[in-house]
């Protein structure tokens, strides 16, 4: 059988055995309540407080500013109705980027019906959101700002601390606390989460992004942030999420951060070959290809190109054909017809966003799945280009 | 990838009959709006039968699929039995589209359409 080639690893990674290991205890057999007062449930309490010990650690904060969820989504979508309704008195403004994910963006999309307002700000070329930008648009009635740490997309890093740094003097000199959340979800085990440099005060990661298992989220909230949770139930997480405590996924999340975290540097190094060996093997060997995202301040993993003359699903169909998995744009958004809401934002004209690919690698690729990649591309491309009169 | 069949993937893969007729009786261009997909048709009358179709597809898998196929089903037919032709009828001939591609069919149902309104008034003409 062919080698079967993943080059999608932002849509999500596979589970580290060794976070399976972790988490199977937990199943049947350590399987008690966190919430119970007999044996069973302290040996939950405790892989719990021990996992969110470890998440701390990361983060650089106290273990009580950390919050498991069931999933990225949620932790975007609480951070900010959280923060929008929790100083609903004195504010009704968000400000975010055109490029965030769709779980920031129809979170605020879906506050206009309560009255709030939400500025969507722009990004260069390279999809760079300007830190003074954000400030300026910032207002007295602002409840939050939020801005994704990387692009899903494209892979662009934002300049997270300086923008946090642009809207706290902008919110001083208002005398308004306007919270400050950043989308880390791309970030995790790739860079610096410490959420005292990055100066935020609520972070997003998804386990499912760095070796854990899907369904499992952290949101990082700063001791003293407005917050109104929405989530109604028993006092878990400190009375910010209820919920009977998914204690296999939260112990297998905080163990995939603490090992991405500690081969970051090596993880990181290998991806970043093979992410270059990409680019410039595509840049050459595929005609009027372009690179997508900024040059240079890019996740590791990630190239984006947009390619004239063919559309995107079509060459996922083509790679797959191969035993290659890529993506078009966001995995999120390959089922829908509209292009890119990141590469419109970023200026690229509709008919070229359509023929958006993107490759993200990972651990387990090696050299020869990007030689086979950049040996069955070209012929595909060349192939949806005779068929549409472009070639 | 189980949501399409070996014969979609087979057009796909090996499109039939791409290409431009320089002599065409009738053409049709016809683009989604919603998706950007655009489909040109070529058809080649002889008499009152359609003897050669062609077709250049920009679009997803399920475009190129329908174009491909869409040239094969109207071969050997006359203008009137072409039209009697339907989007299930591409989907068949395809042993099915996904529900969400079907659009892709409605887009080549729709250029066959204007390449034979293309072919009859150039008939009139003549």
């Amino acid at each position: 059988m062919k080698r079967q080639i993943y080059l999608d690893h932002a849509a999500t990674t596979p589970v580290d055995s060794r976070v399976l290991e972790a988490m199977l205890p937990f199943f049947s057999e350590n399987f008690g309540n966190a919430s119970g007062v007999y044996t069973i449930s302290q040996t939950s309490q405790g892989a719990l407080e021990e996992a969110r010990d470890k998440v701390a650690r990361i983060l650089g904060c106290s273990p009580e500013e950390v919050i498991f969820t069931g999933g990225a989504t949620e932790a975007d979508n609480a951070a900010i109705a959280g923060a929008a309704f929790a100083q609903r008195e004195s504010g009704d403004h968000i400000v975010t980027s055109a490029i965030e994910h769709h779980a920031i963006l129809h979170a605020c999309e879906s506050l206009d019906d309560f009255g709030f307002k939400t500025t969507y700000l722009g990004v260069d070329e390279f999809g760079m959101v300007d830190p003074e930008q954000v400030a300026d648009a910032v207002t007295e009635r602002t409840n939050i700002v939020s801005i994704m740490l990387a692009n899903n997309e494209v892979g662009t890093i934002e300049p997270i601390a300086d923008i946090g740094a642009a809207v706290r003097k902008r919110a001083a000199s208002l005398g308004r606390r306007v919270v400050y959340h950043t989308d880390a979800a791309q970030a995790g085990g790739v860079l610096d989460l410490d959420v005292d440099r990055l100066g935020v005060d609520m972070l997003t990661l998804a386990a499912h992004k760095f070796y854990g298992p899907k369904g499992v989220g952290i949101l990082y909230v700063r001791n003293g942030t407005p917050f109104r949770p929405f989530q109604y139930g028993g006092s878990q997480e400190g009375n910010r999420r209820a919920g009977t405590e998914n204690i296999p996924l939260i112990v297998g999340a905080a163990e995939a951060l603490r090992l991405a975290v500690e081969e970051q540097g090596e993880s990181n190094e290998h991806c970043k070959a093979l992410r270059d060996k990409l680019i410039h093997g595509i840049l050459a060997k595929v005609p009027n290809s372009t690179l997508n995202g900024h040059p240079t301040e890019r996740l590791p993993n990630n190239a984006n190109f947009c390619i004239d003359g063919a559309a995107g699903e079509s060459i996922l169909v083509g790679l797959d054909m191969e035993g290659i998995s890529a993506s078009s744009g966001s995995a999120c958004t390959s089922g829908s017809l509209d292009p890119s809401h990141v590469l419109t934002a970023m200026g690229v004209p509709a008919e070229r966003a359509v023929g958006s690919l993107r490759l993200t690698v990972g651990k387990s690729n090696e050299d020869r799945d990007i030689d086979r990649a950049l040996e069955v591309l070209p012929g595909i491309v060349e192939r949806l280009r005779r068929v549409s009169g472009a070639g | 990838m189980p949501r399409y069949s070996k014969t979609f993937l087979d057009h796909f893969n090996s499109p039939r009959n791409v290409g431009v007729i320089e002599d065409a009786n009738g053409e049709g261009t016809e683009k989604n709006e919603v998706c950007g997909d655009t489909m040109t048709l070529y058809l080649r009358m002889e008499g009152e039968r359609i003897a050669k179709a062609r077709f250049q597809t920009l679009g997803c898998s399920a475009s190129i699929a329908a174009s491909s196929v869409i040239t094969e089903l109207v071969a050997g037919k006359s203008v009137g039995e072409a039209r009697a032709l339907t989007r299930h009828d591409i989907a068949e001939a395809l042993d099915g589209i996904p529900p969400a591609k079907l659009h892709s069919a409605v887009l080549a149902i729709d250029a066959l359409k204007s390449a034979l309104d293309g072919v009859e008034a150039k008939g009139q003409a003549s």
